[in-house]
């Protein structure tokens, strides 16, 4: 009896250690750019993608905050040196190291979110957000009763254009008469955390006859959707499905899925089914899409859906072609 | 020997410091205690982090050199009497200075010639930014410390038009200049003395400059007679006009030579370490020039021990957060400012009691002396 017992209690434990030795087989590593993992945005979203990793399988990560540019390098060689793999870097702002420490580290599978390094041992993930800018830019041309709409995007760089022209481009493709307001927040890594001053610049929109404001500012947005809330507008939110924040006012969000990718990177990376190479992540397959929830869906006629439904399949297809601002740093409009 | 209420100079340049420094530490530790994680294995990190392997001296090593840069710039102003609160800026533009001589020669220089070029360019934009808030104290007396703070936020902006702009190459998405050539670039230390162990880290030529800086600011200062005319203006601006010393004259030179030193840090961060000009490369290391000014008590020797020391805490603050993860990136700019606080704004919580205390002994022995 006791013996059975001791053999039952050896083969549960035998297996439970089995189990973690597996869940201890990978050990990833996130490297956050400047935001942080807490910005409630862009790097939140990273976060959120290796935490929903870490509940299904019980993997534990580990993650660094770079406080200057010097520390992009070094904590990628550290994370390498101490035999994490895979490392994802999130930010654009990390290829120039991630380029040298890529190199030093031919073994390790490394992972880039937003921009694309080209290395046998690197994945670039990569989002088509004019494509999605677009989509919800005709949403908000066929909800506003004005005629105008508003966008607010975060720090001026080029990718934050690349948004407002994919939006513009929608907009105009739903009315071409329509007017769009743009502002940009500021020129400082601030405007991304700023919701008084998106608030303002959202009001600034409403008083000139905006009726439906995108954001794509991370926290400096919340400002922004605040301010439709209180003014009975409708605001767009970005990046995460932010449709929950203010019900009947979000109109839609634009949702990037960083959150998926990361937890992609991680699931293959530990099914041996890791690929380097650049992933781009548009409409098809939902990397980019406009959401459609309880929260909005009094919003979205009929008519809005069959429209940026028919849309989206037109610019799978290739036949609706969104032009990106990143490709000679201009929009067309 | 001293006279009362006069500290002895070890007093005052050695022991202060220290107290100041172990009452942060004392306090970190306790923030430490707080968030539940043991400050010894705290320091021991940070320590090891910053001294214990060749790579973490090398990357203390490259930090320190950005705090003697802006620990430079704010001494010099601070001997003047002004307090130049700008280098943050100054830095900045300068580096674009840099940045401007390195993409215009890289192709056709060596790195030797581009150097020159480079230093001349940071100093020139450096001191050049430092120009109009001094102009305009020395003119028409808006004080320095707003317009300095002013001018960092307009050359934050400035360098963010620029680089999302102008400078930054067809299709990239980040707002920075293209990648240097070896003719843009200074020479690692690693690649210099290869036997020296220092890992991967980017310390490199630069703080050979900042050395240098620090010996022509010692010069300037206390063997020349510009050095002269700041120092008494500094000590009496009244006095020194009188003694006919253009304020104007002494103010604009000053912030000018203040401006250009501050602007050199580029020359570690822009030509040395990134090889290109990146958005906010500064990273607040001008600011934390102030703190490193006064705690090296505007002295190049000082500033050079206090840049070490955060230095240290820099690179060992970043091992930390590696090693330790509860301790967040928050929690190392936590302890930073308390060193900061301790060393800048408290300076003068235990120098009372220091004072009467030494003033004590001093008693005790002209009391044995004459008995």
């Amino acid at each position: 009896m006791k013996k059975t017992k001791a053999i039952i209690c050896t083969a549960v434990l035998s297996t439970v250690m089995a189990g973690a030795a597996l869940a201890d087989s990978i050990k990833p590593g996130i490297v956050y750019d400047f935001g942080g993992r807490n910005d409630r945005s862009f790097n939140e979203a990273a976060y959120r993608g290796a935490e929903q990793f870490k509940a299904r399988t019980g993997v534990k990560f580990r993650d660094f905050e770079i406080q200057n540019p010097s520390q992009r390098e070094q904590a990628l060689r550290n994370f390498a040196r101490r035999g994490l793999n895979p490392i994802i870097t999130v930010g654009f702002a990390q290829a120039g190291a991630l380029e040298k420490v890529a190199k030093e580290f031919p073994d390790t599978q490394f992972t880039i979110i937003d921009t694309v390094v080209d290395l046998p041992n690197v994945r670039s993930v990569v989002f088509k957000e004019q494509d999605g800018s677009y989509l919800v830019g005709m949403l908000a041309e066929m909800a506003s009763k004005t005629g105008k709409v508003g966008f607010v995007g975060g720090m001026d760089v080029p990718l934050i254009r690349k948004f407002a022209c994919g939006y513009k481009q929608g907009v105009k493709a739903a009315n071409p008469d329509a007017e769009v307001f743009m502002n940009m927040t500021g020129t400082t890594g601030a405007a991304w955390t700023d919701p008084v001053k998106g608030g303002e610049l959202a009001l600034s929109q409403f008083a000139r006859g905006a009726d439906v404001v995108y954001h794509a500012a991370g926290g400096t947005g919340i400002g922004v959707l605040q301010a439709a809330a209180d003014q009975g507008k409708l605001g767009i939110g970005v990046d995460s499905n932010q449709n929950h924040l203010h019900p009947g006012h979000i109109l839609t969000s634009m949702v990037k899925g960083v959150d998926a990718a990361v937890d992609k990177t991680m699931t293959d990376a530990m099914n041996g089914a890791w690929t380097p190479g650049v992933l781009v992540l548009g409409l098809e397959g939902d990397g980019v899409y406009w959401a459609l929830d309880e929260f909005n869906k009094d919003l979205i006629t009929p008519e809005m859906k069959a429209a940026v439904d028919q849309a989206r399949a037109d610019i799978i297809s290739g036949k609706i072609k969104v032009h990106d601002y990143m490709t000679d740093n201009s929009c067309p409009l | 020997m001293t006279k009362q209420g006069q500290l002895p100079r070890w007093v005052d340049y050695g022991l202060l410091p220290a107290l100041n420094l172990i009452a942060a530490f004392i306090v970190s530790g306790l923030v430490v205690v707080v968030i539940g994680e043991d400050p010894f294995e705290a320091v021991k990190w940070i320590v090891y982090g910053a001294l214990g392997y060749g790579e973490g001296v090398g990357f203390t090593l490259f930090y320190a050199t950005n705090f003697i840069f802006t620990g430079l710039a704010v001494a010099v102003a601070f001997h003047a009497g002004l307090f130049n609160i700008g280098g943050e800026g100054q830095a900045y533009v300068g580096g674009l200075g840099i940045a401007l001589a390195c993409l215009a020669l890289d192709a056709y220089m060596p790195w030797y010639v581009t150097m020159i070029f480079a230093v001349l360019g940071g100093a020139l934009f450096g001191a050049a930014w430092a120009f109009i808030p001094a102009w305009l104290q020395a003119k028409r007396g808006s004080h320095i410390v707003i317009t300095t703070i002013m001018f960092n936020f307009i050359a934050s902006s400035l360098m963010v038009y620029l680089l999302a702009n102008l400078l930054i190459p067809q299709g990239s998405m980040q707002p920075s200049t293209r990648n240097f050539d070896v003719g843009g670039q200074l020479p690692l230390l690693r690649n210099m003395w290869p036997t020296l162990d220092l890992g991967q880290s980017p310390v490199n030529l630069a703080f050979f400059i900042a050395l240098v800086a620090c010996v022509v600011v010692w010069l300037l200062i206390w063997r020349t007679k510009l050095g002269f005319e700041i120092r008494s203006f500094g000590a009496n601006p009244t006095a020194a006009q009188y003694a006919g010393i253009s304020p104007v004259r002494i103010i604009v030179v000053t912030m000018l030579i203040s401006g250009a030193l501050a602007g050199l840090m580029g020359m570690n961060e822009v030509m040395g370490s990134q090889s290109k000009l990146l958005l906010d490369f500064t990273a607040g290391y001008g600011f934390v020039g102030i703190a490193v000014a006064l705690m090296g008590r505007g002295h190049p020797i000082g500033i050079i021990l206090a840049s070490m020391l955060f230095g240290l805490l820099y690179q060992g603050g970043a091992e930390l957060a590696f090693e330790i993860p509860t301790i967040s990136r928050e929690m190392i700019v936590v302890i930073q400012a308390l060193v900061i606080l301790f060393a800048g704004a408290l300076e003068h919580m235990f120098r009372p009691a220091v004072e009467s205390f030494f003033a004590k002994i001093s008693q005790t022995k002209q009391a044995e002396g004459a008995a």
